[in-house]
């Protein structure tokens, strides 16, 4: 399988702190990579560098969205990598709270759409077709991730595990070929887990998207993941399947005090 | 709270604000001919006044704590009855109807002075609606509006008066260039965090004026300009009369024009965007959403706005200066969004007439219209930050494909 | 203009005190920006207006006070100490009204409240005072050493630069030593942290604006007795010019503020003296907007890094 992510010796410094040092990772098509470290590892920002928020010190980050096309893509402005294909979710929820559920899903629409002011005032058939098919685009993805009836209610109004969902759901409207979860999982009671671990593997298995994500959550992580990534103060420490990682002695030691093992 | 624990509470609100207004209310010096006037009926009225006040105001600030929660809770928020009288087709279509014809026969049923008065309101309104793209639909707080108003109505003037152009090849040229200085301010300044973006575009607002005062040999300094042209209509020549009447009905057109613009701008895939950067910052961009030319458009649309408000506002006073672009000019076409309700078409249009004609109509409150906007935006962001109107999101039709969707704001 | 072909000196030097000056009071202003700012993230709009009702009320006493008979250094004292505590009056009373009730609302929201309680306060002096120019008695009194060196600086001058360094230190003194200065320090830098170790955060705020609003005060006593005269727009312009000295300097900093208003003293007496004096307000305008398009956090701030 063709990788669609690759990060190579990705190093960030905020002024004489070193948060990541030189990580190297890789995302094949139509995997779930999870990277998981305790609190303050640098997973957070790495996501960051990612998604252009901030340039890496030193380091590569390569995509290639279609086969063979590889791009490196340092440095680029977060609205251009989402353009691009990466799309993501926020630790905090960071929902556009005062507008309704459809509209937070329609501005993921925005970057695949074009009318501008003129098309706005004028509003051709050209615009009004653009503007339908947005519309009818962000609906079935509403429909897709079990949000359809909420969606004329102010994105405040919605219960905690849907605001989460209505995140992915937004990003998804982006059209991506890799989708980055932020803790996605983080203040879900089990139920909700579980909705969200089926929602993440039909993303992958249906719409063909790979996923790279951060979590806590170490049951939905072994469950779902084809490779593990774990971090500790910056550093690469361990990577592989859910059962190496299982018995790698310096996970076990990066997360003792944490309960790691905990709810197995 | 116990009754009497509320009043000994307002007791001494009353006494803090009688002792707190005393030099400034009761005392007035008279420096040249050395006599003092005490003024000690204003010390009674603060007393009773703030006595009075201050249990509506905690009366208001509990209501709105009490508001907050069901909020909280996701209950669902009922809409006001006038909303829904006005969802009614029955009631809101003879009600637009009357409004049109009282808005058209105005100049007919009134003299010219009370049409002079509302031609000023609509170009509040329009000043209003303007500044709303800025301000309530792109949360981008532009405190120097005035300037691109006085670029707008600059350009008439001294086209005007050095080439004698008239007011139709002007107002686009006016509007033009008002985008033009948009566009110039805002690429610096709209990456800035957004208080600093309101100090900066308020010192462009005073660099312009403080420019336009002083460099004689190019504006005329503050003695400023006159004998603007009045808007021709196919060169017939009007009475004094009949041009007050004409310039009402342009102004009727462009406000509806304006009306119309901002309606479908809003509800466009750039409306969504401006919002949604009002909303969050990062989450946008994080969506693909260009942060800077998105900012760009609104700050360049409200000026363009301005700037041809600013050639209707010369064609229509013939005569401007310096002074006429103050800063106060800014914060009260600020304090009319404000009063609206940020974002809200029908919520501006209000909030323009009822700051412009109150103090016209009502003269005890002429001398206290500036006191009025400032007092009236202290409250509003106190107890009603979504104005007047509440900006309720558009409802889209989906899952049925082809169809139009239906707009459900007034 | 005075110059002559040859550089002249005394120019220069009388041009760098009066920039000194002016300077001064412009950072008397500033450290009550820098300090709300630095605890609540507020452009307090406002703080003009309060360094002019500090003026107002400085007059009004000082004219009952002379009327009555009472002369020199008393009438002075007397008229600073009730502006100064009358401004803290109205600094505290504008916070609750205008401020506290919005500590959740989104960022904005204060802002254009502070602007409101600015445009409201202007026109509350303005309708019960005068829309005059009012002359404003000199109450500083004339040093009798300084009188041969009157032409580059006067005692007046000596007096303002001495307030401002003698308010400045004791400003330092009280929030880097005293219980409440600590509490300050503590709830600008993480205010929901300083809640949590028991800070009592809404007085911490009370205080900041009790102490930035007295010490504008000073500033609207000593500049009103060096230019003469006051109405109710002075605060406008000086408010605006004192947060470009906060800013300039690097806002939330206290020798920042000072620094800041010592520079923009400095631009406009050299810029009026030696450029153009019609142009003396869009020097100071000109220099915010530079300031903040390419180093909005000033001479001595960090830049900081965006949360995610």
């Amino acid at each position: 399988m063709d990788s669609v992510l690759t990060v190579n010796s990705l190093t960030m410094n905020f002024g004489g702190l070193r948060a990541i040092d030189s990580v190297d990772l890789e995302v094949r098509q139509e995997q779930i990579v999870a990277l998981i470290g305790p609190n303050g590892s640098g997973k957070t920002t790495f996501s960051n560098c990612l998604t252009g928020i901030y340039e890496p010190t030193e380091g590569d980050i390569f995509i290639s969205p279609t086969p063979g096309g590889r791009r490196r893509i340092n440095g680029i402005k977060i609205n251009r990598i989402a353009e691009m294909g990466i799309a993501r979710t926020f630790q905090n929820i960071r929902l556009f709270s005062n507008m309704t559920v459809l509209e937070n899903v329609m501005i993921g629409r925005h970057c695949r759409a074009k009318a501008g002011v003129l098309g706005a005032v004028l509003r051709g058939r050209k615009t009004r077709r653009e503007e339908q098919e947005i519309v009818d685009r962000s609906y079935e993805i509403l429909v897709r991730t079990g949000l359809a009836d909420q969606a004329d209610e102010p994105a405040k109004n919605l219960p905690y595990g849907a605001q989460r969902r209505l995140e992915i759901a937004r990003a998804l409207a982006t059209e991506p070929f890799l989708l980055l979860l932020d803790e996605p999982a983080a203040g879900m009671n089990p139920r909700e887990t579980d909705e969200l671990e089926e929602l993440i593997v039909r993303i992958r298995d249906e719409a063909k998207i790979s996923i790279l994500m951060i979590e806590h959550d170490m049951r939905m992580v072994m469950s779902l993941s084809n490779r593990i990534i774990v971090l500790d103060y910056g550093e690469k420490i361990a990577e592989g399947t859910a059962a190496q990682i299982w018995e790698n002695p310096d996970v076990i030691k990066a997360y003792l005090g944490e309960d790691f093992h905990g709810d197995a | 709270m116990k009754a009497s624990a509320e009043f000994i509470k307002s007791f001494f609100i009353s006494l803090w604000f009688m002792l707190l207004t005393f030099p400034i209310l009761v005392i007035r010096v008279n420096t040249i001919e050395k006599v003092v006037e005490w003024r000690w009926r204003n010390m009674a009225f603060i007393g009773i006044g703030s006595f009075l006040l201050s249990f509506v105001w905690r009366w208001l600030l509990s209501r709105k704590e009490k508001g907050r929660q069901p909020a909280e809770t996701g209950n669902v928020e009922t809409l006001p009855l006038g909303r829904r009288l006005l969802a009614e087709p029955r009631i809101y279509r003879p009600a637009l109807t009357a409004l049109a014809l009282f808005t058209i026969a105005f100049p007919l049923l009134f003299s010219s002075y009370q049409t002079n008065i509302m031609t000023t309101a609509l170009i509040y309104v329009m000043l209003g609606l303007g500044l709303n793209i800025v301000v309530g639909l792109a949360g981008l707080l532009d405190l120097g509006y005035v300037a691109f108003y006085a670029v707008g109505a600059y350009s008439y003037a001294l086209l005007n008066h050095h080439f004698g152009l008239g007011f139709w090849a002007i107002l686009p040229v006016g509007g033009l260039l008002g985008a033009l200085f948009g566009i110039l301010l805002g690429f610096p300044v709209l990456r800035l965090r957004g208080d600093y973006l309101a100090i900066v575009t308020l010192g462009f607002g005073e660099i312009i004026r403080l420019i336009l005062e002083n460099w004689n040999a190019f504006s005329f300094g503050p003695s400023g300009i006159a004998n603007i042209s009045r808007p021709g209509l196919f060169g017939i020549s009007m009475t004094l009369n009949e041009a007050t009447i004409y310039i009402y009905y342009l102004m009727v057109a462009l406000c509806l024009f304006t009306i119309f613009v901002v309606n479908r701008l809003q509800d466009s895939r750039i409306g969504r965007a401006w919002i949604a950067l009002r909303e969050d910052e990062v989450a946008c961009q994080a969506m693909g959403i260009d942060k800077t030319r998105t900012k760009l458009t609104a700050f360049a649309l409200g000026a363009t706005w301005a700037g041809m408000v600013g050639v209707i506002f010369a064609a229509k006073t013939t005569f401007i200066n310096p002074a006429c672009f103050t800063f106060m000019e800014s914060a009260m076409i600020l304090s009319i969004v404000v009063l609206g309700g940020m974002g809200s078409i029908a919520g501006v249009i209000l909030g323009a007439l009822i700051l412009i004609l109150t103090p016209e109509y009502l003269r005890a409150f002429s001398a206290y219209r500036m006191l009025l906007f400032g007092t009236a935006m202290v409250l509003m962001m106190v107890f009603r930050p979504q104005g007047i109107v509440t900006n309720i999101r558009r409802v889209y039709r989906y899952g049925t494909k082809g169809k139009e969707s239906r707009p459900a704001q007034a | 203009m005075s110059s002559g072909p040859r550089f002249d000196m005394d120019y220069f030097l009388e041009l760098a005190i009066g920039g000194l000056t002016r300077g001064s009071i412009y950072a008397l202003i500033a450290l009550g920006y820098t300090m709300v700012y630095g605890i609540i993230e507020l452009i307090n709009f406002a703080h003009g207006e309060i360094y002019m009702i500090g003026a107002f009320t400085a007059l009004i006493v000082a004219s009952v006070l002379t009327m009555n008979g009472m002369t020199g250094v008393s009438v002075l004292i007397l008229a600073s100490v009730v502006a100064v505590l009358y401004a803290a009056a109205y600094g505290f009373t504008v916070e609750k009204i205008a401020y506290k009730p919005l500590r959740q609302a989104p960022r904005l929201s204060p802002l254009i409240s502070a602007i409101g309680m600015s445009i409201f306060l202007q026109n509350y002096v303005l309708i019960a005072q005068t829309s005059d120019f009012l002359p404003f008695p000199n109450l500083l009194p004339v040093l009798p050493f300084m009188e041969p060196y009157s032409h580059i600086m006067g005692s007046t001058e000596l007096i303002i630069v001495l307030t401002t360094a003698l308010a400045t230190a004791a400003l330092t003194f009280f929030i880097k030593f005293t219980k409440l200065g600590k509490a300050m320090r503590a709830t600008a830098q993480d205010r929901h942290m300083a809640m949590l170790v028991g800070v009592n955060v809404n007085r911490v705020i009370s205080n900041t604006f009790i102490v930035g609003s007295a010490l504008a005060a000073i500033g609207g006593v000593l500049i009103a007795s060096h230019i003469g005269r006051i109405n109710f727009s002075i605060g406008f312009i000086t408010g605006i010019k004192a947060f470009t000295a906060a800013v300039l300097g690097g806002i939330g900093s206290i020798p920042g503020a000072v620094l800041g208003g010592l520079v923009l003293g400095w631009t406009e007496s050299f810029a009026t003296g030696y450029v153009s004096s019609d142009y003396e307000d869009v020097f100071a305008f000109c220099l915010l907007v530079l300031i903040l398009i390419f180093r909005p956090a000033g001479i001595l701030g960090r830049s900081s890094v965006q949360k995610v």
